[in-house]
């Protein structure tokens, strides 16, 4: 048989073929109206063509590869649950941050995969259409193999038996629900600054990589190979988010003030979400790979301010809110944990006070201010709990309106001082956390009246649970609350020592070793 | 000159993949962290199909590294032949 045989496509040529080559120009239809969210926000694009694609990734790698990642990470996944991988954790106070994280990235991830989705139809190029679009799938991925690793936890801890209920309602997992919310309601080029690039290319690096290399070093297998595997998507989606500002730049001069401005407001949106990973890493790992300040170090102020130097060019500027994250960084983490320990009958994990050797850690790898300011604060949470006086802070904390953050952050230049800033709108108050959340706020005022924050629907009497009575005589509006959010006090919060978890990994674990 | 980065798994592949970034640029700094490993390089990082293939022994499609990479920084531009990670500052 005669054929002519082809030699195989480069890989522009392919790209070309197989992507760029998908789209076509309606014809009975008007641009306009085939693409109607394109013009609101006021970005100019003339030429949808001039997007280059950096990873020339077609859709048949595309499934090749990612079903290569997926059957790496259930066979990790396989292997881990049937050698009782959760004994192998250094300790099981490590557990708790998995309940952090699987309580609330799984909801991000979908509303992600919803935001690149509606992407995905409505940009206006091919190249971006088809990259967003495996963003989508992506982050699909990324949530279903987050909630199939719930399970890895919640067949033996206590906490995450209903995640998806807590993501909507409980107090703290209301700020990320929040951030991917606010994101998902604003026009499609500032989801993708918000997403793309404060979120993936500034930010989940944090989340991710330190904090994922740090599960690793706890034992934790699951966690390790799920983190990895979606952090090997993130390397596309960052390199998504860097292509669209840098193509929005370059289409109009006229796009600089509107992208610079929301770079300010997502880069500071993310630096306050990243607060409760500043915990993870320096309280919740048992073995600690870095502190929060050295990671922070190397991706946000080493690897950021590489990519503004390098988009210095267009005209955009370093935010302003960077000063303030400077200042911040020795102080987030122990601010955070002294918070959530002080609400422990109101959370789904457990908390505890740092180990002396822990303690002796905090103050090397924060040398300015944690013996000034912290170390007497958990001597103190000490002493009152070995009297048992277990410190308690049994009120609700004020939230601020824009990152839905107790107010629990310091003046920048006095760490013995709370935050407080406050602006009014349609003759109502609204409080917010810092100098930045008040200029969103400000800037965008309908919107954020609009925010649903815990606190303020609890005390509306929102929040009680199916059958109630508040003007009943014995009514406990906390244990109201509590069986809302469907939690147990004492049994999926409070102190680590002493729980049921705590019993249970110990039973389990020695039952590993031993024949009785 | 800012640092470009590129992070992978700690594995079997990645261990060649290494290597090669290693003898194509002279000026790359690893960092190993618990399951991974960072190679940091001033300015511009490529990583050449040949170079690995020799490492591997075998055919080697650049973007296999997808399946083992963690993150990076960087403008990317690849091709068959080389990936490419720059900064433009």
């Amino acid at each position: 048989m005669d054929m002519s045989v082809k030699k195989k496509l480069g890989l522009k040529e392919k790209y070309a073929l197989m992507t760029r080559n998908l789209g076509w120009e309606p014809s009975y239809e008007k641009r306009e109206d085939v693409y109607p969210l394109l013009d609101y926000e006021g970005i100019k694009i003339h030429d949808w063509d001039t997007w280059e694609d950096p990873f020339r990734l077609t859709m048949d790698s595309y499934w090749k590869y990612q079903a290569e990642k997926e059957r790496k990470l259930y066979a990790i996944i396989d292997a881990f649950n049937q050698n009782n991988g959760h004994l192998n954790v250094t300790d099981a106070r490590y557990i708790n941050a998995m309940k952090v994280f699987l309580s609330a990235v799984p909801a991000l991830e979908y509303n992600a995969h919803r935001g690149f989705a509606r992407l995905g139809r409505h940009m206006g190029g091919v190249g971006p259409q088809v990259a967003c679009q495996m963003q989508a799938i992506d982050e699909m991925r990324h949530c279903q193999t987050q909630i199939h690793s719930i399970s890895n936890y919640n067949r033996f801890y206590n906490g995450i038996h209903d995640w998806k209920h807590m993501n909507d309602r409980l107090w703290y997992l209301s700020v990320p629900k929040s951030f991917f919310e606010d994101a998902c309601t604003c026009g499609p080029f500032e989801f993708i600054i918000a997403i793309g690039f404060s979120f993936e290319y500034v930010l989940t690096n944090l989340v991710f990589v330190p904090f994922v290399s740090g599960a690793a070093y706890n034992g934790d297998m699951g966690t390790m190979t799920f983190g990895f595997s979606a952090q090997s998507d993130e390397a596309r989606h960052m390199t998504l988010g860097l292509e669209v500002i840098k193509f929005m730049l370059e289409q109009d001069p006229a796009n600089l003030p509107i992208v610079q401005k929301w770079i300010d407001k997502w880069t500071w949106r993310g630096v306050r979400l990243l607060t409760i990973v500043a915990m993870m890493m320096d309280y919740m790992l048992p073995k600690r790979v870095m502190s929060w300040k050295e990671a922070w170090e190397i991706y946000f102020e080493e690897n950021g301010m590489s990519l503004f130097k390098d988009l210095a060019r267009y005209g955009i500027k370093v935010p302003d809110c960077v000063e303030q994250i400077k200042k911040e960084k020795d102080h987030l983490s122990h601010q955070a944990w002294t918070t959530f320990y002080a609400a422990a009958p109101m959370t789904n994990f457990h908390t505890w006070i740092p180990s002396d050797d822990e303690l002796d850690w905090l103050s090397a790898k924060y040398p300015d201010t944690f013996d000034k300011y912290y170390r007497p604060r958990f001597e103190f949470f000490r002493e009152q709990a070995e009297k048992g006086e277990r410190f308690v802070n049994p009120n609700l904390p004020q939230l601020c309106q824009v990152c839905q953050i107790p107010m629990l952050f310091t003046e920048p230049d006095d760490p013995t001082q709370i935050a407080y800033r406050q602006s009014e709108h349609d003759g109502e108050k609204y409080h917010f956390c810092s100098d930045h959340c008040q200029h969103i706020f400000d800037n965008e005022p309908e919107k954020y009246v609009e925010a649903w924050l815990p606190v303020h629907q609890i005390l509306q009497g929102n929040c009680f649970a199916e059958g109630d009575d508040p003007s009943a005589p014995d009514f406990d509006p906390i244990a109201s609350v509590m069986k809302y959010w469907h939690l147990e006090n004492g049994r999926d919060n409070g102190d680590f020592a002493g729980s049921e978890d705590e019993k249970n990994f110990a039973a389990w674990r020695g039952m590993t070793t031993s024949n009785t | 000159m800012s640092n470009v980065f590129i992070a992978l798994q700690t594995n079997e592949e990645s261990r060649y993949i290494v290597e090669a970034l290693l003898e194509d640029n002279p000026t790359a700094v690893v960092d190993e962290q618990p399951a991974m490993v960072k190679i940091n390089v001033p300015g511009t990082l490529v990583l050449r199909r040949e170079t690995v293939e020799e490492k591997m022994g075998r055919p080697f499609d650049l973007q296999e590294m997808q399946v083992n990479l963690i993150t990076l920084s960087g403008h990317v531009d690849e091709d068959e032949n080389e990936f490419r990670l720059s900064w433009n500052d």
